[in-house]
């Protein structure tokens, strides 16, 4: 059997991007597992809330202005955000750097207000089972924060440097916004859960 | 269709020697200690990865020997309760996370690529990364049993038994981070093999012309990504009840115990699908191979791995009906249980169908698979008696399960998985496997298999509980213990003559050549062992068995540079070529990153500041991994 040419690819381009890109596949495989991860921490609320005679559990009702603050804050950063997705999408360095800067901001602002919104659940982790998963849906998605803010510092630095101006590094900056997308996105049935379910 | 053995010794006489010699030096794989910590050669971690597994195979073997022989009399004095608690949590723990499900992973990161026609794994650097996450997780366990801190609380490790207030000490600990460690490596390389035969497949590697077995490692990818968070979240709250004080589980201050049996099982029921799938798409692959034809039913077939991946989110209950749950909750669970032998028994008729109308070659691999269909046909019978709530009422926690769970588990996927190593052998190492002696493995691993489990279900139905570490005289159980005890050593010895075939062939076994078994699918197009850059062409794919259907020529992509780690990004559904992607080259920060992952994780089973601390060496060295070197396969 001879090796016979049927296909030349040599005028493909170096770097699919979007969809195209393996690594744009690759975030959304992890967003899949760490959605799933949400999803049964909430089971594991829902779950421990219908065996409790009242819910919250022996604790007052927590207050409503910190986590809303901390809501309308990742809403709002979602515009920077679709902002410097598009420059990267359009390769426009100049906008990619103010972008990540901004987006730096928009990531560390939330986490100013986090600690005021585990003070607003009016019990500690080892209070009760009420108090264990609320600081674990809470914890949980401040570590999604914290980790998303460190790769936005990161690359942020790296669009600074010689290897920013490049497709690949534009296609990484795209994947970190659709990650923060995907942050902010996760936070809302957290939210409602926390705070307007036991409200109901 | 006969084929003949000259028509598959590919000739690629497009590339010149100076070409091949660049594409040798691109994609080198140096030796050396820290080169090698650095390789990301799929082929290189995969060959590591099984052999690794293996390892743990043998290891949790012989804890299942020594429990034999506390068994083998009656109030026996061999071992102590406490250590045969840890025998049998070891065992369990050990089969399932270190062994069954890296394994069945490993023979993808090893095959798939090459299935696939493409250069290398996709994200070959998370490919190290989680090998040596999935080493570090085995030591922990293993370093722990051999100071007497081995987990004793059950491969499943019920609450409140492994809660605080029961299991003192760091037991349950070492247990509940061993699977943080599996775990990640097991997501690690599901989004590898889920990215790879999504975006890497051979141009013209439609979806109705993957291989089978690449599709069950799609479907066990899924399986993986939806099911293993759910063991996270529970080994987590278990280890936060037990180290900072949560309350998870501790009904007292309005936590639940059946909680964690939800938790496990919505994990622990795909699990046995996250290995028997694999190992279906190795039956599929072999029957063909030997058969001499297609397997019948390819649509069906997929459709049956799908829809056994589907159901098998919807099963698991079944492993709680003793729990003491709503009625209607366990009907539904009875019906589901017997629904998913329809894709099974799909799957089970379409073999059936290709050996009869194919001109079977009974070869070692056959042998097991014939083993496979047989042993897994009556593990699935006893599987729909337990799924009647009255029947497993009775038999819940005997040796009725136990021998069922090891005839689907050895029968449906070691048998198999004994098939596809000497099916595979020869591509891997370039080497056959003894067939001689192949015949011996196959006839002692089966007929010990069988002496040894068989009466286990007899046991169980005359009362014996699972999981005791000696009976009294009195009761009418010590022959067939005896008896089950005497087989175990005809099964291992089976499992030794395997090992010493191994070994031996992979020194002096008769070379291999590219297809020694004239089959049909791409990793057969290439050199045994194939070359570290795996095709020096990528493959064009025109059908479903490339190397059946294309006889006199064969279609490759010419384009890809020599000079860079290169290849064909494809598209999802008709594979159409999109991109030439760069592929990284080796790097030692995924051994860095697993070195400090696994000192964060052991650190965290003592103290909560670890997360804190721990994470700050674990970001150093992801950023290392990171950050651009500026070498060619930067350019984009």
């Amino acid at each position: 059997m001879k090796a016979v040419v049927t296909v030349d690819v040599a005028d493909l381009p170096l770097h699919g991007s979007g969809s195209k890109s393996p690594s744009w596949w690759g975030t959304a495989a992890f967003m899949l597992i760490e959605g799933t991860g949400f999803a049964l921490a909430l089971v594991v609320y829902f779950y421990l809330m219908s065996v409790a005679p009242t819910w919250p559990l022996e604790a007052k009702l927590p207050d409503l202005l910190p986590g809303t603050v901390l809501t309308l804050i990742l809403l709002a950063s979602l515009l920077p955000n679709i902002w410097v997705a598009r420059a990267a999408k359009r390769n426009d360095l100049r906008k990619v750097r103010i972008g990540l800067i901004l987006m730096t901001v928009a990531g560390i602002a939330p986490l100013a207000v986090r600690p005021f919104e585990f003070a607003a659940m009016h019990i500690k982790w080892d209070g009760n089972a009420y108090g264990s998963v609320t600081w674990l849906l809470l914890g949980l998605h401040t570590t999604h924060l914290v980790t998303d803010l460190i790769e936005t510092i990161v690359l942020s630095c790296l669009m600074f440097t010689r290897h920013g101006d490049n497709p690949r590094r534009y296609g990484d900056v795209q994947d970190n916004a659709m990650y923060w997308n995907f942050v902010v996105l996760t936070w809302l049935p957290i939210y409602v859960s926390l705070y307007w379910v036991p409200r109901l | 269709m006969n084929p003949r053995p000259d028509d598959f010794q590919l000739i690629d006489e497009i590339a010149g020697s100076a070409e091949i010699s660049r594409l040798t030096t691109t994609w080198s794989n140096p030796s050396g200690f820290w080169a090698r910590l650095s390789n990301v050669d799929h082929k290189i971690i995969g060959r590591r990865y099984i052999i690794t597994a293996f390892v743990f195979l043998a290891l949790g073997g012989l804890l299942s020997l020594a429990m034999r022989l506390q068994l083998s009399q009656p109030e026996a004095r061999f071992i102590s309760a406490d250590r045969y608690n840890q025998l049998f949590t070891m065992h369990g723990s050990n089969m399932m996370f270190l062994f069954a499900v890296p394994v069945m992973e490993a023979m993808a990161v090893f095959l798939v690529p090459l299935m696939v026609g493409t250069r290398n794994i996709a994200f070959p650097r998370l490919n190290a990364f989680s090998y040596w996450l999935f080493v570090a997780g085995g030591l922990l366990l293993w370093g722990a049993f051999l100071i007497d801190m081995g987990p004793d609380v059950g491969w499943f490790a019920y609450v409140p038994l492994s809660g605080p207030q029961y299991a003192s000490g760091k037991r349950a600990d070492i247990w509940a981070q061993m699977i943080t460690f599996t775990e990640i490596s097991a997501l690690c390389v599901a989004v590898e093999i889920v990215v790879t035969v999504f975006k890497q497949r051979a141009p013209g590697m439609s979806l109705d012309r993957i291989p089978l077995f690449v599709w069950s490692m799609v479907v066990t990818a899924f399986l993986i990504i939806l099911a293993m968070p759910a063991i996270m979240v529970a080994s987590t709250a278990l280890i936060l009840d037990r180290l900072v004080g949560t309350h998870f589980f501790n009904p007292a201050q309005g936590g639940d115990v059946l909680l964690w049996q939800h938790l496990f099982w919505f994990f622990g029921h795909p699990e046995v699908y996250i290995i028997f799938l694999p190992a279906v798409g190795m039956v599929s692959t072999i029957v063909a191979t030997f058969a001499r034809r297609p397997v019948f039913g390819y649509l069906g077939m997929v459709a049956a791995l799908i829809a056994t991946g589907m159901l098998a989110f919807g099963l698991w209950v079944h492993h709680m009906f003793v729990a003491g749950l709503p009625r209607l909750g366990e009907s539904f669970f009875t019906a589901s249980s017997m629904a998913i032998a329809v894709p099974a028994g799909i799957q089970i008729f379409c073999w059936l169908a290709t050996l009869w109308d194919g001109r079977p070659v009974f070869k070692t691999p056959l042998l097991f698979v014939i083993g496979f269909i047989v042993t897994f046909v009556m593990g699935g019978l006893t599987g729909v008696m337990v799924a009647s709530v009255p029947f497993d009422t009775q038999v819940h926690d005997t040796y009725f399960v136990v021998a069922h769970f090891h005839y689907v588990l050895i029968g449906g996927a070691v048998f198999p998985l004994l098939g596809a190593v000497y099916y595979w052998f020869p591509k891997i190492t370039g080497r056959m496997m003894s067939e001689r002696l192949g015949r011996v493995v196959f006839w002692l691993v089966f007929v010990g298999f069988h002496m040894t489990f068989f009466p286990m279900h007899i046991l169980g139905v005359m009362g014996m509980p699972r999981r005791v570490y000696t009976y009294q005289p009195e009761l009418p159980w010590a022959a067939l213990n005896l008896f089950v005890s005497l087989s175990s050593v005809v099964l291992a010895l089976g499992f030794l003559v395997f090992f010493i075939d191994v070994i031996r062939s992979a020194r002096s076994g008769a070379p291999a050549g590219p297809n020694p078994w004239q089959a049909f699918s791409l990793e057969w197009a290439t050199a045994s062992p194939p070359p570290p850059y795996n095709f020096v062409h990528i493959p064009v794919v025109e059908s479903r068995e490339p190397l059946w259907m294309q006889r006199d020529h064969f279609p490759v992509a010419e384009g890809v540079r020599f000079d860079r780690r290169e290849l064909i990004v494809s598209g999802v559904v008709a594979a159409e070529p999109q991109a030439r992607e760069s592929s990284v080259g080796h790097s030692i920060w995924p051994f860095w990153a697993a070195v400090t992952t696994s000192i964060m994780l052991v650190w965290s089973i003592f103290s909560p500041w670890a997360v804190v601390w721990g994470s700050i060496p674990v970001a150093i060295t992801l950023i290392g991994w990171f950050w651009p070197k500026g070498t060619p396969e930067d350019e984009a």
